[in-house]
């Protein structure tokens, strides 16, 4: 059998010049709708960020204030962030959020543009947690710590006893077995691991993991899940756990409306301290904007949304930020002096000891 | 040839270059893609079978996938046991009328969003969930059992929705079989248990081993179930690939899981061939 591709009747439409002009309209109105996109794409702001990002009672304000509308993609980990970096087109972004230790890897891509610290207030931080060491590359700042808290000891104070609390050793112990969640990230963990068996979290080194391998089985043995943010935190918030190792004010105090009984403390072994970061991409075509976008957030105003964002609070990095006293009191701001002071900050391993931890970490959860 | 042959020829060539041109773009080319980045190092170097030697010397990975093959295989067994007999009740004892109805309730689950299923799960097994409070509340455990956050907790998540997946398959199977062989059967002297053993299980194996199959496959790729309910009491493929990519962004050895993955679908697909066959020998 064939088929006759021609038309009999003169009169009727070829098929094939009726697909030609559908054709030519799908490209037409496709390159339209690709050029209203850039349109749209040059005159909004385009931020890599975390979920605390995402809350419209952060971003309006400044949308508002500058009449653009900031367009966000979220993202866990460093290593799914810069995929998707690497996976754009330069000028695709503009700013990022990004751990405060992980600045120098995009730096070291190339990804950063430096900032203006005469135009930021760095003044106004806390100043243990400005980071320099990671933020400032080859004397350039590239990254501005926006928001900080502790990886520690999260727990229900109507179901431990908050004297416990203040020792790492209740994590190991029989007293609490089965009641304890493990907060599912390797760095933090393996560094509260190393504090409870005296290490520095600073100096850590490949000598050192078998200890910490041990006191992280120890902690497994005792945990009923090692559970991602919103699963550790649901955990501790509905009362299938009562501690949280690696939880801090960022898992209580968004929860102390609804729950007033979760609080966290700093043992006598100390905490690990986490910062998050703005940085500007040296790509950007918007550079202006991404800074004001930076402005604003850490302006007092920024800070105090930022930190009570619907995702998770933290401490605002700003000591100006505009909390109310109720807010200070849930964060427990005050403390804050004496915390930092016995905080040390994230593990920063090199590629190298980062791949071994995070082996460690696999072994941990493997283990029965 | 004439100018119409050879449009005979064109057409059907026309026809199934989309399905070619969707699948060399969106399966072979990444495919290959991945292969190349599983051959490569993370940090740049050149080519290596490194990320293939870490998964077989690296006891921990190994032993997730040792984990995701009992997992899956428990999942597909309990989900073809619990799934055929109620594809049989809805096949043979249902009245037609209300076959439509009741298939609809069955995979009614499946209008639901995967990951709220999942959580809805966790919030039934978990220490104050409804299968706790009854156990503690008739007497019958005086401390809550751990449910959640461990293997049954996955398994229960992945039963509940592939038992509906196997059902439908199994369903069609029998449907399609005619009531001829049964009264052959009969006439021949067999009694229903005979009947079914030797003629109805028989008949609906494909259905049964393309519905199994589809299990295999989708549960044993499956990141969400175990990531929820399962409470990272341990770990299987592929949320061994996952930490991979999260913070590390470690994509040649995520690639080198993934396609040690695919080997073992491919090879449980190749054992399987035999009975994947759409139509019944």
């Amino acid at each position: 059998m064939s088929i006759n591709l021609k038309t009999p009747n003169p009169t009727a439409k070829d098929p094939l010049s009726v697909l030609k002009s559908h054709l030519h309209a799908a490209c037409a109105a496709t390159a339209l709708l690709l050029a209203t996109g850039s349109f749209a794409q040059a005159a909004d702001l385009n931020a890599l960020i975390w979920c605390d990002h995402a809350d419209p009672a952060l971003l309006q304000p400044f949308e508002e204030a500058n009449g653009v509308k900031v367009n966000v993609k979220e993202f866990e980990g460093t290593g799914a962030g810069m995929a998707i970096v690497e996976q754009s087109q330069p000028g695709d972004w503009d700013v990022m959020v990004i751990d405060s230790i992980d600045i120098p890897r995009g730096v070291e891509k190339g990804l950063f543009e430096p900032l203006p610290e005469d135009k930021l207030p760095l003044a106004d931080l806390f100043p243990q947690v400005k980071m320099d060491s990671s933020t400032v590359v080859d004397g350039k700042r590239y990254g501005i710590t926006e928001k900080f808290g502790y990886n520690t000891i999260g727990y229900n104070k109507t179901k431990v006893d908050p004297a416990d609390m203040q020792s790492m050793a209740a994590l190991t112990g029989d007293k609490y077995k089965g009641k304890i969640a493990i907060y599912d990230y390797y760095l933090p963990v393996i560094g509260m691991a190393a504090l409870a068996i005296g290490k520095k979290t600073a100096e850590l080194t490949e000598a050192d993991l078998p200890a910490i391998k041990d006191e992280l089985l120890k902690m497994k043995a005792n945990a009923k899940l090692v559970g991602e943010v919103t699963a550790s935190q649901t955990a501790l918030a509905t009362g299938e756990v009562d501690i949280l190792v690696g939880g801090g004010e960022w898992v209580t105090a968004g929860l102390a409306k609804e729950n007033p009984a979760l609080d966290f403390s700093i043992p006598k072994e100390g905490a690990v301290l986490w910062s998050q970061s703005l940085a500007m991409f040296k790509g950007s075509e918007n550079k202006d904007m991404a800074l004001k976008f930076i402005q604003y957030i850490m302006s007092p105003e920024g800070q105090a949304r930022l930190a009570t964002s619907s995702c998770y609070w933290g401490m605002p990095a700003n000591t100006k930020a505009a909390l109310s006293d109720e807010q200070k009191k849930i964060l427990r701001f005050d403390e804050q002096p004496d915390f930092l002071a016995r905080a040390q900050p994230y593990p920063a391993p090199n590629a190298d000891l980062d791949k071994k931890m995070q082996d460690v970490w696999t072994e941990m959860l493997q283990a029965q | 040839m004439s100018a119409t042959g050879n449009a005979g020829c064109a057409l059907p060539w026309a026809l199934v270059t989309p399905a070619l041109g969707w699948t060399l773009l969106f399966f072979v080319l990444p495919f290959l893609a991945m292969g190349f980045s599983s051959l490569t190092a993370h940090d740049g170097g050149g080519f290596t079978l490194s990320n293939y030697s870490q998964f077989f010397n690296n006891p921990a990975y190994w032993q997730a996938m040792v984990n995701s093959l009992q997992v899956t295989a428990i999942v597909t067994v309990v989900s073809v046991l619990l799934a055929y007999p109620f594809a049989w009740i809805l096949a043979e004892q249902v009245p037609e009328r209300w076959q439509r109805l009741a298939l609809m309730l069955a995979v009614l689950p499946f209008w639901t969003s995967y990951v709220v299923r999942s959580y809805s799960w966790l919030l039934v097994l978990a220490q104050n969930g409804v299968i706790n409070r009854a156990l503690t509340g008739s007497g019958l455990f005086s401390e809550p059992l751990q449910l959640a956050n461990t293997r049954l907790a996955t398994i229960t998540g992945f039963v509940h929705f592939f038992v509906m997946l196997l059902t439908l398959t199994i369903f069609a199977n029998l449907k399609q079989l005619s009531p001829s062989y049964r009264k052959a059967a009969a006439d021949l002297g067999a009694g229903p248990v005979r009947t079914f053993l030797h003629v109805v299980l028989p008949l609906t194996l494909p259905g049964i081993m393309v519905g199994a199959f589809l299990t295999f496959v989708l549960c044993i790729g499956d990141y969400i179930t175990p990531q929820i309910l399962g409470g990272n009491n341990e770990l299987l493929m592929p949320q061994l690939v996952m930490m991979q990519i999260g913070r590390r962004g470690d994509f040649p050895l995520a690639s080198a899981l993934s396609i040690i993955l695919m080997a073992v679908v491919t090879v449980v697909y190749l054992a399987c061939a035999r009975w994947l066959k759409i139509e019944r020998a």
